[in-house]
């Protein structure tokens, strides 16, 4: 990415040359002088300046290591980590915080309110909507994180390689993508899913990121192109860096952003196309729990029941919210220009 | 002068290119791509680099210079033509041979700010060239000679652990330095590294770049544009047109006595301070445009533009080889240019 004429650091003094003893840096003292000459314009742009101008030297640092340091500082990332964590915690053992079985139901209670015990109300079939809603988390998160964590690798990976050596692997894999872009997803999960008949969430999960992976590759082609067009990866060349060593370390962490960012608003995309295809009847199946199903069931009743819809659909919404905000501190936590 | 030219061409040169071309293929169509021509970008370039020395290349923009740069440093593949590095021809080599031949040409990049990869810091961005060259520094002692590196280059060496964009632009295209530096090579290409900065800091740099030059024995190939920072630095200078050279020689023969009219037109473009002598000098205006190096014309590239042109340039092109008439001479107007009617013009020099 070109970067705009930054301004100068304040206090940095371009004019003129600098004395013939700071040139010099075997000189006595020269980098202590430097140090104080250069203290003043370092100031406040990184905290770093104190312990480097005054300890001797540093232990390494690594944008990995760098990166992680961001995060753990950053209200954001904990927020959201947290989040992440409750919801996988209760995806496995959904019985820490609901004591109720989703599958037992009481016709007679159908769309009743809010009750003592049941707090988020029944639904039309007289399942307890809190129970449901806590029991629903594990497949639509598997899901939602496994058909997104498919897509974004296999996309950036065939992305990824195509835009960086182009060629005719580069215009065979873009028209392979063309295609599969070309499926219409609900005529093509009604072909794909129907013939299968397992009861498992894998199927679905199979489909996403069959029909997935092309916007990824798409994504991440485009900005490995622009990545690799970049001086440093012809520095690392001209140094006699391999294809492995310029795509890992300088073509990779400049291009991921993107390939983050559309990634996790995918993963909302996602859980509500599970929606859709539970709804069509070719998704998820009873007795299987999902929001999906519980919101395209809901979806018909809002006039009539509205709890039905909004318990299923606002636990959807923290998901998805708390990835975006997951996604997004990753980013601003590997661009140091951010820090 | 004329000792020093005889001196050099008595040494043995450390890089000779002989007859480099580079031709970018223009293709059409989007899955099965049809070859329609070529732009020339190098069209038979020949010159050596001694030990020691700077060579300047300076020319328009689009004149081949950085395509020369990236084909010295096997970024490139040359179509044509030969490079070699003390006897061995390195156009054509590939993996091991290659690399062992990158450790002693490196390469300084015109934009700092591209240069360097901004996620990595300055102690990975040098520390680098130790992981993939790993003869040159054993393991244990790679940090420590990334640290000696940097304090060779002014105002760096606290800053191990920075990225590239808290530096100014001086400072990065010195981490620039201290990279191409880090293998000991010989020759450093040098594409345009001052352009790009502020004129006080290109003095600095080109004052570290001359003082690096003495204390590890370098030779630089200087690329610019700017006619009097490439006098300042240069032993020696080539001028290129439209892909190929057009008049090389010392740099007192080709500022003082120039004899190529391109040469001379484009020193009569150089601003000169003085308003006095500005009002009085001859500027030699060239018309027209360069043309397209997809289809250049036939016999003498500048012809198109000269003033001196005659149908023998269009039929037969100048070699670049000292002029008939001052041949045996000893003037330093006799010097290789690649001009059928070479004369020397009074110009006023940068």
């Amino acid at each position: 990415m070109p970067d705009p004429e930054r301004p100068e650091p304040a206090g940095y003094d371009p004019v003129g040359p600098r004395p013939k003893e700071a040139v010099s840096p075997t000189g006595q003292g020269g980098p202590m002088d430097l140090a104080l000459d250069e203290a003043e314009s370092v100031e406040g742009i990184e905290k770093t300046a104190g312990p480097g101008a005054s300890g001797p030297r540093e232990r390494a640092r690594s944008l990995w290591s760098d990166a992680w340091h961001q995060l753990r500082r950053n209200p954001v990332f904990i927020v959201s980590a947290a989040l992440i964590l409750f919801l996988v915690l209760i995806a496995i053992w959904p019985q820490l915080i609901a004591s109720g079985d989703p599958l037992q139901c009481d016709l007679s209670k159908s769309q009743q309110g809010s009750a003592p015990g049941h707090p988020f109300g029944y639904d039309t079939q007289g399942c307890d909507v809190y129970t449901r809603t806590v029991y629903g988390a594990r497949a639509s998160i598997t899901v939602g994180v496994c058909a997104t964590l498919g897509a974004a690798l296999l996309g950036s990976a065939l992305g990824g390689l195509a835009g960086f050596f182009g060629g005719w692997g580069d215009s065979l894999l873009s028209r392979v993508a063309d295609i599969f872009f070309g499926i219409p997803v609900v005529l093509g999960g009604l072909v794909f899913l129907s013939v299968v008949t397992s009861t498992t969430v894998w199927p679905v999960v199979g489909f996403i990121v069959l029909l997935g992976w092309p916007q990824i590759a798409r994504i991440a082609r485009g900005s490995v192109i622009t990545a690799k067009q970049n001086d440093y990866v012809q520095a690392a060349r001209a140094l006699g860096a391999g294809n492995a060593r310029m795509l890992l370390r300088h073509v990779a962490p400049n291009a991921v952003a993107p390939v983050i960012v559309v990634a996790t608003i995918a993963l909302g995309t996602y859980i509500a196309l599970e929606a859709t295809l539970s709804f069509l009847g070719v998704g998820l199946r009873p007795p299987t729990v999902s929001w999906g199903i519980d919101i395209s069931n809901a979806a018909s009743q809002i006039r009539n029941a509205p709890h039905m819809l909004l318990w299923p659909a606002g636990a959807l919404s923290i998901t998805v919210l708390a990835f975006i905000m997951l996604g997004d501190a990753v980013r601003d936590a590997l661009d140091p220009k951010l820090r | 002068m004329a000792e020093l030219s005889k001196t050099t061409t008595e040494r043995e040169p450390i890089l000779q290119v002989r007859n480099l071309v580079k031709h970018f293929p223009l293709t059409q169509g989007i899955l099965f791509k049809k070859q329609v021509g070529a732009v020339k970008a190098v069209d038979g370039v020949s010159f050596d680099l001694y030990q020691g020395e700077t060579l300047g290349i300076v020319g328009e923009s689009g004149c081949g210079k950085s395509t020369v740069a990236k084909l010295l440093m096997n970024l490139e593949r040359a179509t044509a033509g030969e490079v070699f590095y003390k006897g061995q021809d390195i156009t054509k080599l590939s993996g091991r041979a290659l690399k062992a031949v990158r450790r002693n040409i490196q390469m300084v990049f015109q934009d700092p700010y591209t240069s360097l990869n901004p996620r990595m810091t300055v102690g990975d961005i040098i520390g680098e060239t130790f992981e993939i060259h790993p003869e040159v520094a054993p393991k244990g002692d790679r940090r420590r000679k990334v640290q000696e590196l940097l304090d060779v280059v002014p105002d760096l060496g606290l800053y191990i652990n920075r990225y590239p964009h808290q530096f100014s632009g001086g400072q990065r295209q010195r981490i620039g330095i201290a990279r191409g530096l880090a293998l000991n090579p010989e020759i450093i290409i040098c594409d345009e590294p001052v352009s790009a900065l502020d004129v006080s800091v290109q003095a600095q740099v080109i004052n570290l770049m001359e003082k690096l030059q003495d204390e590890f024995n370098l030779s630089y190939i200087f690329i610019a544009h700017d006619l009097s920072i490439v006098r300042h630095i240069s032993d020696r200078v080539g001028v290129m047109y439209l892909g190929k050279m057009a008049e090389i020689g010392t740099d007192a023969q080709i500022y003082d006595h120039p004899t190529h009219p391109y040469t001379q037109a484009l020193l009569s473009a150089v601003p000169v301070p003085d308003p006095e002598v500005r009002e009085s000098r001859e500027r030699i205006i060239l018309t027209g445009d360069v043309p397209s190096p997809a289809n250049p014309p036939s016999g003498c590239r500048f012809r198109t533009r000269c003033w001196k042109a005659q149908d023998k340039c269009s039929t037969e092109e100048p070699l670049l080889a000292v002029p008939e008439r001052f041949k045996g001479q000893d003037t330093l107007a006799a010097h290789d240019s690649a001009c059928h009617f070479a004369e020397e013009k009074a110009i006023l020099a940068v």
